[in-house]
């Protein structure tokens, strides 16, 4: 039966050294403990809340930034599109004046040499006519070595001249 | 491979038996198991630790008695454990009658009287011992968190395994069984947890810091229980009392003669005498089955060897089986402990019915 009787000695230290434990970690441990789980229950909660809306925020980012880009590309399309644009018309404004300039430079030429060439035969017609009269002098000069047929020639030149103003 | 393994294994227990049969003829006395237990269970003003042929390795503990006479004395047990029956400054162990084992105090008409006896015997030493492992363990678990704020990153290793431990019994057990005002109470059902846990398993451990059977001791448990009574009736709500003196039955059952009252009374004190029998019980228990059980190599030494060997195989396998048991029943214990006394605060907090 002294197994059911609680020593007087033993309930003495027990009631003690329960006490001063229960003191000392009621006071130092478990609060402790559990208070510092419970602020880190409520940060990670908080932290969660916290990174939903930064991913939301980065969602709605990378939408917008996305928009840009496309806006981006159809600017760039644009753009490319019109200097494709601009640069074949400029080329084409090119090659047209170029024609023209050309054409005009060609009818200049060609005005010159039709000058020219005017000028050439105009010329020559001068040394044809220089030429025809030396030559005709020439000839004449034999033929009227004397002067009766000097005389001759005269008349019937003259002949001719009245013949003709008669006509 | 493995079968040679098991046969090697049996040789090798076979070999063992042999000197155990050489030493037969000179084992005269019988091993008396039920005392052997008994001692265990029982406290002592000395703590064995070992024996090393005659040799007797033991920690000699204060005594401190007051007695009406003489006041308080204090000397070490060593004066008393000499010899069988020995006395000093007036004291001396009883051998026999109601104080057996005992320290008592010899009158001069030869009387044997039992002072006041506060000795630190070998359960209040190892009391100590466990209440400085669990402030020392929660402490240093503690210490973590003094040092941390709420964003370092959670505890590994040891702390974050006591962490894990707590917020299990304070979240399954303390916050689901007490309700609402469970904060106030955590403290009180940790630390009874714990210290119940942690004596529970020092006293599995068969040497020296451990081995105390302290929370299969009727002193430390009536403590305990007396803790959770109190814990439930000082701070019971309106409604527990009203449920207690005027419950919620036919008036027959309560006007003339108190019958459900006087029940309900009856239970406020059955509650912590169930908490203090089962833990007490429970442990003294385990602590007993498991030195039967090894009580049967010494018992069957003297069997011949076929006997003691076989004997031994099956205590050795028996005790280790018994042993993983024992710590399954160390958590269960403080958890069912735990657990009830949260349950009987939570009945403690009950709130007026909405009917």
């Amino acid at each position: 039966m002294s197994l059911l009787v609680p020593d007087s000695g033993l309930l003495f230290w027990m009631l003690l050294s329960f006490g001063i434990v229960f003191f000392v970690l009621a006071k130092f441990g478990f609060p402790v403990i559990t208070k510092m789980v419970e602020e880190r229950k409520q940060y990670i909660d908080h932290s969660l809340i916290v990174a939903k809306e930064a991913n939301e925020q980065l969602a709605n980012i990378k939408a917008e930034g996305e928009s840009i880009l496309a806006k981006a590309n159809e600017e760039q399309v644009r753009i490319l599109k019109e200097a494709a644009e601009a640069r074949e018309r400029i080329v084409r404004e090119a090659k047209e004046q170029a024609r023209i300039e050309g054409d005009r430079m060609l009818a200049e030429v060609r005005r010159q040499i039709q000058a020219e060439k005017e000028d050439a035969i105009r010329d020559i017609r001068r040394q044809v006519a220089v030429l025809s009269v030396d030559i005709a002098e020439k000839v004449l000069r034999k033929n009227l070595d004397t002067d009766k047929e000097q005389m001759q020639m005269i008349d019937r030149m003259l002949d001719e001249l009245t013949h003709v103003s008669k006509n | 491979m493995k079968a040679m393994k098991y046969i090697a294994g049996l040789v090798l227990c076979l070999m063992l038996a042999i000197p155990v049969k050489a030493s037969e003829p000179q084992e005269a006395e019988k091993v008396d198991a039920k005392e052997i237990v008994f001692h265990h269970i029982q406290d002592a003003y000395e703590w064995h630790i070992t024996s090393w042929g005659d040799k007797h390795f033991s920690l000699s503990l204060p005594i401190i008695v007051y007695s009406n006479e003489s006041g308080w004395h204090c000397f070490s047990s060593a004066h008393l454990l000499h010899s069988e029956g020995e006395t000093y400054e007036g004291f001396k162990i009883a051998t026999e009658g109601d104080y057996e084992g005992k320290v008592v105090e010899v009158k001069a008409n030869g009387e044997e009287v039992r002072p006041f006896d506060l000795s630190i015997t070998k359960t209040v030493l190892s009391l100590f011992i466990n209440c400085l492992v669990v402030i020392g363990v929660i402490l240093y678990t503690a210490r973590w968190y003094k040092r941390s704020s709420p964003e370092s990153p959670a505890p590994k290793g040891f702390v974050g395994f006591m962490e894990m431990f707590i917020m299990m019994i304070e979240e399954d057990v303390i916050k689901s069984c007490v309700g609402k005002d469970y904060k106030k109470y955590s403290p009180y059902l940790l630390t009874a947890f714990f210290f119940i846990f942690v004596n529970n398993i020092m006293g599995l451990i068969p040497v020296f810091p451990g081995g105390g059977n302290v929370t299969g001791n009727i002193a430390v448990t009536v403590v305990l229980a007396l803790c959770t009574f109190l814990a439930v009736n000082l701070f019971g709500t309106k409604e527990y009392w009203k449920e207690i003196l005027w419950p919620e039955v036919p008036t027959w059952l309560k006007c003339p003669v108190p019958l459900m009252p006087a029940i309900e009374l009856f239970g406020i004190f059955t509650k912590p005498f169930a908490l203090m029998i089962r833990l007490f019980a429970n442990i003294m228990a385990g602590h007993s089955i498991i030195l039967a059980l090894t009580s049967i190599v010494f018992v069957t030494a003297g069997m011949g060897a076929v006997i003691s060997t076989s004997m031994t195989v099956v205590s050795v396998l028996f005790c280790i089986f018994m042993n993983c048991v024992e710590v399954l029943v160390a958590f269960i214990q403080a958890y069912v402990f735990t657990m009830l006394s949260a349950v009987f605060i939570g009945m403690s907090r009950a709130e007026a019915h909405h009917s």
